[in-house]
């Protein structure tokens, strides 16, 4: 860029090399080029999606004719408050609920061993045991929980070897979320949600420990901390945008997972089934649309209330 | 960090081993029942263990059909998010401008929403506008939440890229693009194969969104998913779910050797 001060002329460039100057004396440009696709990807396909989505859940279903009737509604709305529409969505709020602390507790002494002691052959044992589950097939890992929960299943077995089949029979008699075998119970949806999305909460706790400086640590030990004051007031507040992080995920993922429950467990609705049925064998897209607006609705609030509580640094 | 001679609390050692008995165990068992020669139920332990299933498995038209259909999909699904997400993270961790926060949330979107929405919003916009399932109606949705991961994982690498290095290159007298080709892309490389290969394996595992824009064909976890509601040949299915398993292995393996001293963690943005 110095051609002016030497008097000396620089060769005629090639277009390349034109354009390269442009994009060097004009950043915003180059930026601007290089968000154009994307942008216009995510914008037509995914946004106008769930823009078309957003308006079917305003039209409703004639009851007679089976149609669907183009104008501006709420009531495909006030069906939702129905008993049995309600019911489908505080099971699968509660679910949700109970399957993301149940990951929190069981992540976090794995995420706190994987980030603070292991080393070497340790920590490429817990990196296999976090992403092996993580990357294999979904299905698979249903499939897999649907064999260990079958009546004649590993589980089964292992308790009558243990002479412990009274605690399995206890359990499974338990009103509300037992059943005839773990595998057509409330319990064995709760098993395998909390499997499935278990490596989705360890990860961004796992990183948020890592993240934690040793010399505040350090510091809290030398100012006379317990090692158990330090945990409390030291490690688990810096920890806990990583656990909410997490909770994003498992909360989410549970909210809208039609195929588990629908494999394991009873035949009581969740939303994402409700959603399914609808749209497919009932045919009420309106309804259908309503149902996946709660989900979006419930997951606005609790992003929002996860970015105040600073989630989203620690993704 | 402590140091190399600490070691954890009993409980909280038996409480992560614990866990890590729960994550792996479900897989070790999936070898198991592919050799089994029980054909009706899933009795544990196998009454007899046998080979036959494979052969079984390898010589059925609709298995590697719908393996062929999931492959082409990964492909150009992966190939597509490849070029969004860098040029993505390249604009985003570039410079800071109007509307950046935007633009992440908008990336993140597709995977912070539930699979089923994505799916739904998807059909109904297929039929509001009348577009047929086809194998490009499957490419559109796969390449939507896949652009994610490689924007993780290349947004990660572009902030641990020195800005000097291109000032450097272009000091030298190297064009825009030569600063590309020879600076910027060998850095980048590795973090645009790892997100790469984990959005294959993303497209290639994925069931919900595929469900509502597949139509009539079948990938192979669609394939997985009618033997798990209507099964027909429960053995079969045991050969497939091992087959996926092992193959999943290689991947992360490798994932974990190209991007093991980085900080980043792969995959985390799944």
């Amino acid at each position: 860029m110095s051609a002016l001060d030497t008097g000396w002329t620089p060769p005629p460039q090639s277009l390349a090399g034109r354009l390269g100057d442009l994009f060097w004396r004009r950043p915003g440009l180059l930026v601007a080029l290089m968000l154009l696709p994307p942008v216009l990807w995510l914008g037509i396909v995914y946004i106008g999606s769930l823009l078309t989505l957003l308006l079917q859940s305003f039209y409703s279903l004639d009851e007679f004719s089976g149609l669907v009737v183009p104008e501006f509604t709420l009531a495909t709305y006030a069906e939702l408050l129905r008993p049995s529409n309600f019911d489908i969505i505080l099971r699968t709020v509660i679910m949700a609920a109970l399957v993301t602390v149940a990951s929190a507790i069981i992540a976090f002494p794995i995420a706190y061993v994987a980030a603070r002691y292991a080393r070497g052959k340790w920590k490429a044992l817990f990196y296999l045991g976090i992403m092996l589950p993580l990357w294999s097939s979904y299905l698979v890992k249903v499939y897999a929980w649907k064999l260990i929960l079958a009546k004649e299943g590993i589980l089964t077995w292992l308790f009558a070897k243990l002479h412990i089949s009274w605690l399995l029979d206890a359990i499974l008699a338990i009103p509300g979320i037992g059943g005839n075998s773990l595998s057509v119970s409330y319990i064995g949806t709760f098993l395998v949600f909390v499997y499935i999305w278990l490596p989705y909460m360890i990860l961004p706790t796992q990183a948020a420990l890592e993240r934690v400086p040793a010399n505040l640590i350090d510091a809290s030990s030398d100012l006379g901390g317990t090692p158990a004051m330090t945990f409390r007031n030291v490690i688990l507040p810096l920890a806990f945008p990583g656990i909410v992080a997490g909770s994003i995920f498992t909360f989410s993922l549970t909210l809208g997972d039609y195929i588990i429950p629908q494999i394991v467990g009873t035949s009581r609705l969740f939303i994402g089934q409700a959603v399914y049925t609808q749209q497919g064998t009932a045919g009420n897209i309106p309804l259908a649309a309503a149902f996946t607006v709660v989900p979006i609705v419930i997951m606005g609030i609790y992003l929002t209330v996860a970015k105040r509580l600073g989630a989203f640094d620690a993704l | 960090m402590r140091s190399d001679g600490d070691r954890a609390p009993l409980l909280l050692r038996l409480a992560a081993a614990g866990g890590l008995v729960y994550l792996l165990a479900p897989l070790a068992i999936i070898f198991v029942y592919a050799f089994t020669t029980e054909e009706k139920s899933f009795v544990w332990p196998p009454p007899g263990l046998t080979l036959k299933w494979f052969a079984v498995a390898w010589a059925r038209p609709d298995i590697s059909a719908a393996l062929l259909l999931s492959l082409q999909v990964a492909a150009v699904a992966t190939a597509l998010a490849l070029v969004l997400g860098t040029l993505t993270a390249a604009a985003v961790s570039r410079t800071r401008f109007f509307g950046r926060e935007t633009i992440s949330l908008l990336v993140i979107l597709p995977i912070a929403l539930p699979g089923i929405i994505t799916g739904i919003a998807l059909r109904s916009a297929f039929s509001t506008f009348s577009i047929p399932f086809s194998f490009w109606t499957i490419v559109l949705g796969h390449a939507t939440f896949c652009i994610v991961v490689v924007y993780n994982n290349a947004v990660a690498r572009f902030r641990r890229t020195s800005a000097s290095l291109v000032e450097a290159s272009m000091d030298l007298g190297a064009d825009g693009f030569q600063t590309f080709r020879h600076v910027i892309l060998p850095n980048i490389g590795t973090a645009l194969l790892a997100g790469g290969m984990l959005a294959f394996a993303l497209s290639f595992d994925e069931v919900i969104v595929t469900t509502f824009t597949a139509g009539q064909q079948q990938t192979l976890p669609l394939w997985m998913l009618e033997e798990l509601i209507r099964p027909r040949q429960r053995p079969v299915t045991n050969v497939v779910a091992m087959f996926v398993v092992a193959a999943t292995f290689l991947p992360i393996l490798a994932a974990f050797y190209l991007t093991r001293g980085g900080d980043e963690i792969a995959g985390s943005g799944k």
